[in-house]
């Protein structure tokens, strides 16, 4: 379909501000008197705060205020970035307190100071006396779930938070049927987002008694319905503005930080208060990627036909819910539409544990489960001896398939294009034989990894989206939507799927990139890969209005009706020749001035889309192994991705480069490490936690296969989280491919391979 | 936010010198991009800097007639690695310079800072400590030169004693002319890290394909940065083959002092002796005018 703006590689709507500094983000807004929060954190991984004494702190000259337990709502509240759910039994667990009386992690926020500088609440939080009582620490699934194991959370039976799986087909009969069983086992490791900019939040009580909380957040909608539950408030009292961000990648689809900012100021009379985590304190206390463990066990016929499969899936979630109980589920529904398993049991799961929270984070259980699925599928085509891209082809889902469970439909599916194009890209063929007898220290691999992913959570989740348009005096328009630009351009998209319905140039449509819930229209906001395929509904549909509502206006004005018109170049023209009619400048001031027809055009829609569409992508990765240090060094990557009708090309190709460093990261370096005994974290900083920069980075190539998904507005699919889902096991299975060892846990950096290449005996 | 209590510049080397004795609590700040760490992660707390980056004589690099090369300690690390001299003469110590940090630290990082903060994986201690330069400590009591080997006392500790201050690293001609080296710096990343091990390899070669004299500076391998002068004897008039490379990388780990952390297993540090000695070496013979080695 030929569009004049979608599809075109425009620039950021925030790329000036951006560049040149005028874009705030929440730490660049000054409030008069302004004061600092700091939080006391346990040094202890589970233990009971038996008693605290804040007098010397309180009496620390510029302290305003210590909050412990005592001076919290005793409401026990979930934190995880949801929509509310009707269903009590589908709610979010509620297990946190603004500050804790039994420490969980080392790192549990359990005493808060109010200070009029950071120093002096650094001093006071010294001051504080905290009496613990030591708990047996749980710092592994298995620990946690071991007979006898003290509970974390008392409601909480063998620290299993959610076992909640699913099974479809017959296994039994699909295991009877096969030639061959292979089995595996994957683990992968716990991450961390590592957003530019650190978790900070700042609150202050208006006139009005009203609690105004400027938060970096993906989700400011539902920040305010949290905070509002977490103090047992009515949530209309809450007010959340978020301005830019520098990131999230899923760690603020989470309230991490608003609820205690909240009491901050509550607590100092309504003085603002600013709650500014250091790097250190938001690997620790915001959230990580949840580390699984696989056991996959496939039915086959010889010649490669999955009959079925049986997953088991143990997922650490860390000291409190947040996401826990749903991304084993995502995860475990995400993959199905990739393969045509008949048969699959999927039993996962998840556990609490005494170690930092896990929450969602780029692909919500999706890396972890692509990354054994991906992995296994490699290491059945090794034992069958079957070409591993055969071996997948065989097994595609194809269009017009029925999920039996989401009951969600394939409409658009560009994953044989995608693996030929990948193919191609990185000549597989002619290297395969360059690469059949190697000797040497170096050994050179191939391997691929392919995915599905969704575009938002029906039918799991609401997918509801707002978008607010206002056509100004000069024919320029406003855009506002509930949905939030977190650097991922989704302004940028919306913008120009405005200009692309009303016949504007970029430069016309004005986004309003802050969201203020008591202005911004209701959306759940930046998370699913949602908001280019769900908000884009809910912009393309106010864009729809308005256009509907400048023609009838035309009408009025021109007595041609509306349904012969159409915009075009800020013109309102003859839909059939485009010749003009009257310049949308004058319509627009029309709609202002007219002495009798006066009235400005709005419009102002929300949208619940009760549909999925399902992205496909793969990762192409060419490695070189060096046998005696165990380096990994990437060659070169590729990601092809069917995304449908990609909005812009430029920013897309942004996206994938972003995602492919994070699963670069994934696979060979990132991992949270802690003291096994103490639970003590030990790489909590970017030094020693080994985020990829740059130059760890290869040239990333990127390409797509565009499909049109009838469901998607202008044909879009998503293309946010799936970029970081298949280059780790990509990457795993080039290292397979160079040297014949599998590498089944992450990540695979140099002091691992070295212990594996060693038991191979290749070193 | 920084607790610091006082800061004060000294525009000239007696100041500084004068301060420091007046007031023992004073630190000496030069790039501050360890001190700063420090003091963000609480291991210094209350601080009361000395700047010393307004004293234009420490941040020279020069050739002396005799052939020395001085470098005062407020060069940074972008100027080493741009500097003719050092280009030219000691490109070894060039090669480490650039393999540290990122742009932004190197602009502002100081090879005195790197020194006199004693870690052993500061990226120019192996060089340095290769190359056999000398350093020299000012104080209001008077001037000290000490050869960097003995200036490394344990982790983070150095002979740096109440007041002093370090004025000039300096490499006499007799301990770099005419010898190749080559620097690995084996880390995680490829750049804003640090080392898992750096290797600093310094040789000559006499004709008939023999090494005359080998020196070897290992940092990571222990402690303090170390030199293998075990595997350096060894290697002294030995004819170059791969057996003889191999078996100066199995000396070194003798000379080291590796241990296992959570960033690295002993083993494998021991390994990674074995395997980047030999390699820095076979680079070092061919920038030493040597051929490469099969
Ligand atoms: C992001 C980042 C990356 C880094 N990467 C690397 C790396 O790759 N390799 C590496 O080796 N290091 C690295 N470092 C550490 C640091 O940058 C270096 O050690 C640097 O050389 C220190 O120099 P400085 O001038 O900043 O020292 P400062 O922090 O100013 O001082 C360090 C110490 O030396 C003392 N001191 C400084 N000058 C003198 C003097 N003339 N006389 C006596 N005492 C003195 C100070 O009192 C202080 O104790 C990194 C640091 C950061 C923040």
């Amino acid at each position: 379909m030929a569009y004049t703006i979608v599809g075109k590689s425009v620039p950021r709507v925030d790329a000036v501000a951006k560049v040149t500094g005028k874009a705030k983000y929440t730490d660049d807004f000054f409030e008069r008197d302004m004061l600092v929060g700091k939080v006391l954190r346990s040094p202890y991984a589970h233990a009971l705060v038996k008693h605290i004494d804040t007098t010397k702190a309180k009496e620390l000259p510029g302290v305003k205020a210590v909050l412990t337990y005592h001076d919290v709502p005793q409401i026990r509240f979930a934190t995880a970035g949801h929509p509310f759910n009707l269903d009590p039994s589908h709610q979010d667990k509620a297990d946190r307190l603004i500050l804790t009386d039994k420490a969980r992690f080392v790192g549990d926020a359990v005493a808060a100071v109010v200070a009029m500088d950071e120093l002096i609440a650094e001093e006071a939080l010294r001051l504080i006396e905290v009496e613990y009582e030591e708990l047996e620490a749980l710092l592994t699934p298995e620990a946690a779930m071991k007979e006898g194991a003290p509970l974390i959370h008392e409601d909480c039976p063998h620290n299993i938070l959610s076992d909640r799986g699913f099974w479809m087909g017959n296994l039994e009969e699909a295991f009877l049927a096969a030639d061959t069983m292979v089995e595996g086992e994957y683990e992968t490791s716990m991450v961390q987002h590592c957003h530019l900019e650190n978790h900070i939040s700042y609150a202050y009580v208006d006139a009005h008694d009203r609690i105004v909380i400027v938060t970096s957040t993906q989700i400011p909608h539902i920040v305010r319905r949290i905070v509002g539950q977490a103090l047992g408030i009515p949530w209309g009292r809450v007010r959340v503005i978020k301005p830019y961000v520098g990131g999230g990648f899923g760690a603020k689809q989470d309230a991490c930080l608003e609820p205690l900012t909240a009491a901050m100021t509550l607590a100092v009379g309504g003085q603002p208060v600013k709650l500014n985590y250091s790097r250190e304190e938001c690997m620790i206390d915001t959230r990580r990627r949840h580390d699984f463990k696989f056991k996959m066990k496939s039915a086959l016929t010889k010649d490669g036909k999955i009959l079925g499969m049986h997953i088991q899936a143990i997922s650490n979630t860390g000291a409190y819910a947040s996401h826990g109980h749903s991304i084993a589920g995502a995860g475990g529904s995400k993959f199905r539409y990739l393969y045509a398993i008949p048969a699959i049991k999927y039993e996962p799961k998840t556990v609490y544990t005494n170690l930092p929270v896990a929450g969602a984070m780029r692909g919500y259980g999706s890396p972890q489960m692509v990354y054994a699925l991906e992995c296994h599928i490699e290491d059945i085509a090794k034992k069958l001896n079957l070409d591993p891209i055969e071996i997948r082809q065989k097994n595609l889902i194809e269009i017009g398939h029925v999920d039996p469970l989401s009951q969600n439909k394939i409409m658009s599916s560009g994953i044989r294009e995608c693996i030929d194009k990948g193919k191609a890209l990185i000549r597989w063929e002619a290297k395969k034989e360059g690469y059949r007898q190697q000797m040497g220290d170096k050994r050179r691999g191939l391997g691929m990894a392919a995915f599905s992913y969704a575009s938002g959570t029906h039918p799991v989740g609401l997918e509801i989206a707002g978008a607010r348009i206002v056509l100004n005096q000069d024919g320029s328009v406003q855009l506002q939507i509930g949905a939030t630009e977190i650097g991922q351009g989704s302004d940028t998209v919306f913008a120009q799927m405005v200009a692309e319905v009303l016949g504007l140039p970029m430069d016309r449509v004005h986004v309003v990139s802050e969201q203020d819930t008591d202005l911004t229209p209701f959306d759940t906001g930046a998370y699913a890969s949602r908001q280019t395929y769900i908000s884009g509904m809910a912009v393309k549909k106010a864009a729809e209005e308005i256009k509907a509502k400048i023609l009838d206006f035309t009408w009025g004005m021109t007595d041609i009706p509306a349904h012969a018109l159409d915009l075009k170049g800020q013109n309102v023209v003859y839909k059939h020749s485009g010749e003009v009619v009257i310049p949308l400048e004058d319509v627009a001031l029309s709609t202002y001035y007219d002495t009798v027809f006066a009235q400005p055009i709005t419009s102002d829609v929300s949208n619940n889309a009760r549909v999925n569409a399902v992205p496909y992508g793969v990762t192409f990765a060419e490695v070189e192994v060096d046998l005696k240090t165990g380096k990994i060094e990437i060659l070169e990557i590729y990601n092809v991705h069917d995304s449908g009708t990609i909005v812009n090309p430029l920013m897309a190709e942004g996206q994938v480069h972003g995602g492919v460093s994070m699963g670069i990261g994934y696979a060979l370096s990132e991992q949270l490490l802690f003291d096994p005994k103490t639970g003590k974290p030990l790489n909590n900083n970017l030094l020693d936690y080994k985020l990829p920069t740059i130059m760890d980075t290869p040239e990333i190539g990127v390409a797509f296969v565009e499909t049109h998904e009838p469901t998607g507005s202008f044909g879009v699919k998503s293309l946010g989280e799936p970029p970081a889902l298949s280059p780790a096991p990509a990457i795993r299975n080039a290292v397979l491919d160079a040297t014949g060892v599998a590498f089944n846990q992450l990540p695979m950096n140099p002091q691992r391979v070295f212990e594996k290449l060693k038991q191979a005996g290749l070193i | 936010m920084y607790d610091i209590q006082d800061y004060q510049e000294a525009l000239t080397l007696s100041e500084a010198a004068e301060t420091l004795a007046r007031n023992p609590r004073m630190r000496i700040i030069a790039g501050g991009t360890d001190l700063l760490i420090k003091l963000h992660g609480g291991q210094i707390e209350a601080a009361e800097l000395l700047s010393i980056r307004k004293i234009e004589a420490l941040s020279h690099i020069e050739k002396m007639p005799d052939g020395a090369i001085g470098i005062g300690p407020l060069a940074t690390f972008t100027q080493i690695t741009q500097d003719p001299v050092i280009k030219t003469d000691i490109p070894i110590l060039a090669e480490a310079a650039v393999s540290m940090g990122g742009p932004q630290i190197r602009n502002i990082a100081t090879i005195g800072g790197n020194v006199c903060n004693g870690a052993t994986s500061a990226d120019s201690a192996s060089s340095l400590l290769a190359l056999e330069a000398e350093l020299t400590l000012i104080s209001s009591r008077g001037t000290r030169v000490l050869p960097i080997s003995e200036f490394y006392l344990g982790p983070g500790k150095v002979d740096l004693r109440a007041g002093e201050l370090l004025t000039e690293i300096r490499i006499l001609p007799q301990h770099y002319v005419g010898f190749g080296g080559h620097y690995i710096k084996f880390a995680m990343r490829k750049a804003m890290d640090i080392a898992t091990l750096g290797v600093a390899v310094l040789c000559k070669l006499e004709t008939g394909n023999i090494l005359a004299e080998v020196k070897i500076g290992l940092g990571v391998a222990g402690p303090t940065p170390l030199r293998c002068l075990e595997a350096e004897a060894y290697a002294a008039g030995k004819v170059i083959s791969m057996d003889v490379l191999n078996e100066v990388g199995r000396l070194a780990i003798r000379s080291a002092k590796a241990r296992t952390s959570w960033r690295a297993s002993k083993e494998y540090r021991e390994h990674l002796i074995q395997e980047l000695v030999p390699r820095a070496l076979r680079e070092a013979i061919v920038q030493a005018g040597g051929g490469e080695i099969a």
